[in-house]
């Protein structure tokens, strides 16, 4: 089964291609709400499809201190 | 999904909003909500002189990208925290403010307190044995006196900081579950000033963590991505993941929460729990402090030179701008 790459700071996961970034998301135990999706280095919105040998960054959103 | 202005692919969907829009659309629509917000609240105006809290993270510096395309006055202030955290924290948090303010043509101020005053906040936290072993406590009473300090210094009208929705209903829910009604009658998107403080304007305040990031990735502005060290296993960190847990499940519980807040405390629900305090001058640094004395900022730094020589005697006197 051809695989796509997510990657959330230093973890990182291989799920299988062909589903929505929301339900990728949702296997990896994050929640929606709290991450961006950027395929390929573009911004886009959960419902995307990803596809094989896309590199899927996960941005996290929540911050809690200040520098 | 496509943009519902112009039918493009979108770049982000805001659920709480029923709203996903394109990359054009969306960075022209970020910065006419925060308009509305500053004008809604009487934050500020176009005239008045604005001092921006900078920390390097998304909120404040996509906010001072924001107040800039709005044509606000606004400068910065980056108080270096001295905090290292194994990976040069607040170097590269500074590096990137001041890169961005050169970027932008923009006017930063820096306050090192190392440099100023002998001693950076983690070195204080164990010294002055405020916190419980966590520097967090004296982080923030020296940003809120030093940010007082410089916006009177300066002239400033306003202080502003990039406090966002998230950062505002995580306090909120932390507040409501201890029934703290002193703090709960004080939360509120703009603190007037007056007795020695400046005012104080949340602009973000009804504006979610996850626009603002979307915001910096589509401008391509470079923020500090890493936590503060001392962050991490915070309650603020805790309640927001569980927020985000409901707002997955229910869009927009995050936003109803606080704009429900604001008009119970409009309607009066935390009246006779306002603040009353009287404010006295420091007798050392003349800053505004709630019992008559010396100010918790004078005190604290008197117990640190008591074992660090390298804090000057009368810290209240170093000059700031």
């Amino acid at each position: 089964m051809e695989k796509v790459t997510l990657k959330y700071r230093n973890q990182q996961w291989e799920l299988p291609a062909g589903m929505t970034a929301r339900d990728a998301i949702k296997k990896t135990g994050l929640l929606p709400e709290s991450v961006l999706i950027v395929v390929d280095g573009e911004l886009q919105t959960d419902d995307v499809i990803l596809k094989p040998g896309q590199q899927v960054k996960l941005v996290a959103v929540v911050s809690g201190g200040a520098a | 999904m496509k943009c519902r202005k112009c039918g493009e692919k979108a770049v982000i969907n805001m659920r709480q909003h029923k709203l996903a829009l394109c990359r054009e659309h969306y960075l022209a629509w970020l910065p006419e909500q925060v308009e509305r917000f500053i004008e809604k609240y009487k934050m500020f105006t176009h005239t008045e002189k604005v001092l921006m809290a900078v920390s390097g993270g998304k909120d404040s510096l996509g906010l001072w990208h924001i107040l800039k395309t709005l044509g606000y006055n606004a400068e910065g202030l980056y108080i270096g925290l001295g905090i290292d955290g194994g990976a040069g924290y607040s170097d590269e948090s500074r590096a990137l403010s001041e890169a961005f303010a050169k970027e932008h043509g923009l006017i930063l101020h820096v306050v090192d307190i190392e440099q100023k005053y002998g001693a950076t906040i983690p070195e204080l936290a164990v010294i002055s044995n405020r916190g419980q072993g966590k520097p967090c406590s004296v982080c923030g009473l020296n940003k809120r006196y030093l940010f007082n300090r410089v916006a009177l210094e300066g002239n400033f009208d306003v202080i502003v900081t990039g406090h966002n929705l998230d950062d505002e209903v995580a306090v909120l829910m932390q507040n409501t579950f201890n029934w703290a009604g002193g703090y709960l009658a004080r939360q509120a998107p703009v603190l007037p000033g007056g007795a020695g403080l400046a005012r104080k304007a949340k602009p973000l305040c009804r504006i979610y963590e996850r626009e603002m990031t979307a915001y910096c990735l589509l401008q391509g502005i470079e923020y500090i991505y890493a936590e503060c060290p001392h962050a991490e296993g915070s309650t603020t960190i805790y309640y927001k993941e569980v927020l985000n847990q409901m707002e997955t499940d229910r869009p927009g519980t995050k936003l109803q929460y606080y704009v429900s807040f604001l008009e119970a405390k409009k309607a009066g629900l935390f009246a006779s729990v306002e603040d009353k305090a009287v404010l006295h001058p420091c007798d050392r640094c003349g800053q505004p402090t709630s019992a008559p004395g010396e100010c918790a900022w004078c005190r604290m730094w008197d117990r640190v030179r008591l074992v660090k020589t390298t804090v000057p005697v009368s810290p209240e006197s170093v000059s700031l701008l």
